[in-house]
């Protein structure tokens, strides 16, 4: 009974909870458990908070029998990334530098999340600062994909992705600067969103790029997504880069997506920059029956042209290690967080936070450090930072253009299907940073994109990423949802379903017991 | 750089005082070749960054944002300090901030 409610999806929580079927605390226990046996192989967390989590539970129980109106996903568990700041609850971006750090105050999401009565099972792993495509990164050891647990999540919202992947949680927070939410979607047959720069408030999230960063929602379905997202966003005065606009009915477009044809007419974008040989033979079919399945119901497939987006990886890694080296200049051990003193020499203010940083920082924190540092530097700000602002411009015109052609553009979501353990050791660092070619362009146009499952290549899941002009979040909702409905109806069950879901201890086998 | 020149050890030791970060040689050493691989690849965006082209900084369209001048307290003294690695006396207690020479 306990492990059945893990089963359901947040949609189904939510409605069950307000029918009485079962309560918050039922639900809450029963995702605790499941982190309980399955957490030590597949370390999606970073920190569990049975008691907070179950205390919240009781509390919505108490007051929904009471008679109390509440949030209507009030009692539906979440799973947090751990970059976002929680308030008594440690908080370490998955970092040495505040592997201790208990913050004094919330993000405005966790206010958020508190407010609608979601229990917080816990702060889930994540490459260090956010930094990374795989969680190996995390200075607390790596998650593993609970499709294959000898292959990695993705990151750096890998933990947040395994976790509702694995049924450890029905929704989960992650963050994507650069594709971290829909990456580690893709490698563990989930859907996750980045949305429209500004939609979700960032007060209270870690900072990494902020011209680049966002909070995003993942869940095992489109419209479990769309609930998340809906409960995130709004306008926050502690942002200044939060969109003032209204927050739109997600929910009513991915209703308006499960009608049947809701896809006659609309156009979807195949992006001729990112369609072809630089993906793996399995993720192209996967893409391509995905893609047949939409024109079939009659979504009308066009061909858009987006030239600059050769330079947008360059763009990006300079716009976010400039971005990042500044906002980690905080991280100097003198107010919160680690302090190393010097094992020789004077110890001064300057000596002890380079000691501080040395012992702090992982190797990739270091590496793109150096790189915001050497590329803001006199000299060469304006040939470097100042031409990918420009690319950033080229880019912004290539989107607005295709979106003239397109309703959507679609791209498969990654290079490949997740990838085993160790890939990272020893190889070229731009050669690894090409799998988020399809990613990165999103968060430089600041317009919002989703993956969701294709279907599976050898076993392992494939994802379709959308993407929507800025504030057009809905088209994603309501196309996602009928593709997410044609693909499930088309292979029998919805992806997610297929998941082993018992892992060998080793972690060098999975059994399937679903 | 945009050649694709090698960056040196030297350099990238430059950047760790500016950065503040205190590195190995080892570290230097494997930086550089690292940033060198990169900085050669991403010197491309000046193929293209041509002067008629304005720069984006933001990817919003957005305009500062003030908020009244009222007096807050966002977070005691004691909140403000529970994270400190040292304070005394309701402040952070940091090292010394010159050295001696």
């Amino acid at each position: 009974m306990s492990n059945d409610l893990t089963r359901l999806t947040a949609a189904q929580l939510s409605a069950g909870l307000r029918a009485g079927e079962y309560s918050s605390e039922d639900v809450t226990r029963a995702h605790l458990d499941r982190i309980e046996q399955t957490d030590s192989v597949l370390g999606s967390f970073l920190t569990v908070e049975p008691e907070q989590a179950l205390a919240t539970a009781r509390d919505v129980d108490s007051r929904r029998a009471a008679g109390e109106e509440l949030h209507p996903y009030a009692g539906v568990p979440v799973s947090v990334k751990d970059v976002v700041v929680t308030e008594g609850i440690r908080t370490t971006a998955a970092s040495r530098i505040l592997e201790d750090w208990i913050p004094p105050y919330d993000a405005t999401i966790s206010t958020r999340i508190k407010d609608a009565g979601l229990p917080i099972l816990g702060k889930t792993n994540m490459d260090e600062f956010a930094m990374g495509s795989t969680t190996e990164h995390s200075a607390f050891g790596p998650t593993c994909n609970p499709w294959d647990t000898t292959t990695v999540p993705g990151g750096s919202s890998g933990g947040a992705a395994a976790s509702a992947a694995a049924f450890q949680a029905p929704l989960s927070v992650g963050t994507d600067t650069g594709g971290s939410v829909r990456q580690p979607a893709a490698f563990t047959g989930t859907v996750g969103v980045k949305p429209t720069y500004g939609s979700i408030s960032r007060y209270g999230i870690i900072a990494m790029a902020s011209s680049l960063d966002q909070v995003g929602p993942m869940g095992r379905t489109v419209a479990d997504a769309a609930a998340l997202h809906q409960l995130l966003a709004g306008h926050d005065p502690k942002d200044s880069t939060s969109l003032s606009d209204p927050v739109p009915d997600f929910l009513a477009a991915v209703e308006a997506g499960a009608r049947d044809g809701s896809l006659t007419g609309k156009r979807l974008g195949v992006v001729k920059q990112l369609s072809a040989d630089d993906y793996d033979a399995g993720v192209r079919t996967a893409f391509t029956a995905a893609l047949d399945l939409a024109q079939a119901a009659g979504a009308q497939i066009v061909e858009v042209d987006l030239p600059s987006l050769s330079y947008a990886l360059d763009a990006y890694y300079l716009i976010m290690p400039s971005e990042a080296s500044s906002n980690l200049a905080r991280y100097d051990g003198m107010r919160f967080g680690l302090r190393v003193e010097p094992e020789s020499g004077p110890v001064t203010a300057e000596t002890v936070m380079a000691a501080t940083r040395a012992a702090g920082f992982g190797a990739e924190v270091k590496r793109r450090i150096l790189l915001g540092t050497y590329a803001l530097s006199a000299g060469y700000y304006d040939a470097f930072y100042g031409s990918a602002q420009k690319v950033r411009t080229l880019v912004q015109r290539d989107f607005a253009a295709a979106f003239e052609q397109a309703d959507v553009l679609v791209t498969p979501t990654t290079p490949t299907t997740a990838l085993p353990f160790g890939m990272e050791d020893d190889a070229d660092p731009m050669a690894l940073y090409l799998g988020d070619a399809a990613t990165i362009p999103a968060n430089l146009a600041g317009i919002p994109g989703m993956s969701l499952p294709a279907g599976l290549a050898d076993g392992m899941p494939v994802g379709f990423q959308l993407l929507a002009p800025a504030k057009q979040d809905a088209r994603l909702y309501e196309v996602g949802a009928a593709i997410e409905a044609l693909v499930s109806d088309a292979a029998g069950a919805p992806v997610w379903a297929g998941v082993p879901t018992e892992y060998a201890a080793d972690a060098a086998s999975t059994t399937t017991s679903a | 750089m945009a050649d694709g020149a090698a960056i040196t050890a030297g350099q990238v030791e430059h950047l760790a005082e500016l950065a503040r970060i205190a590195m190995t040689s080892d570290e230097l050493e494997k930086t550089a070749e690292d940033l060198g691989r990169i900085l050669s690849s991403v010197a491309r965006v000046t193929e293209v960054a041509t002067d008629d082209v304005p720069a984006t900084s933001h990817p919003m369209p957005l305009t500062n944002v003030l908020r009244d001048d009222v007096v807050g307290t966002p977070l005691t003294a004691e909140q403000a300090l529970s994270g400190a690695p040292a304070s005394e006396d309701g402040k952070f207690l940091v090292p010394q901030i010159l050295g001696e020479d």
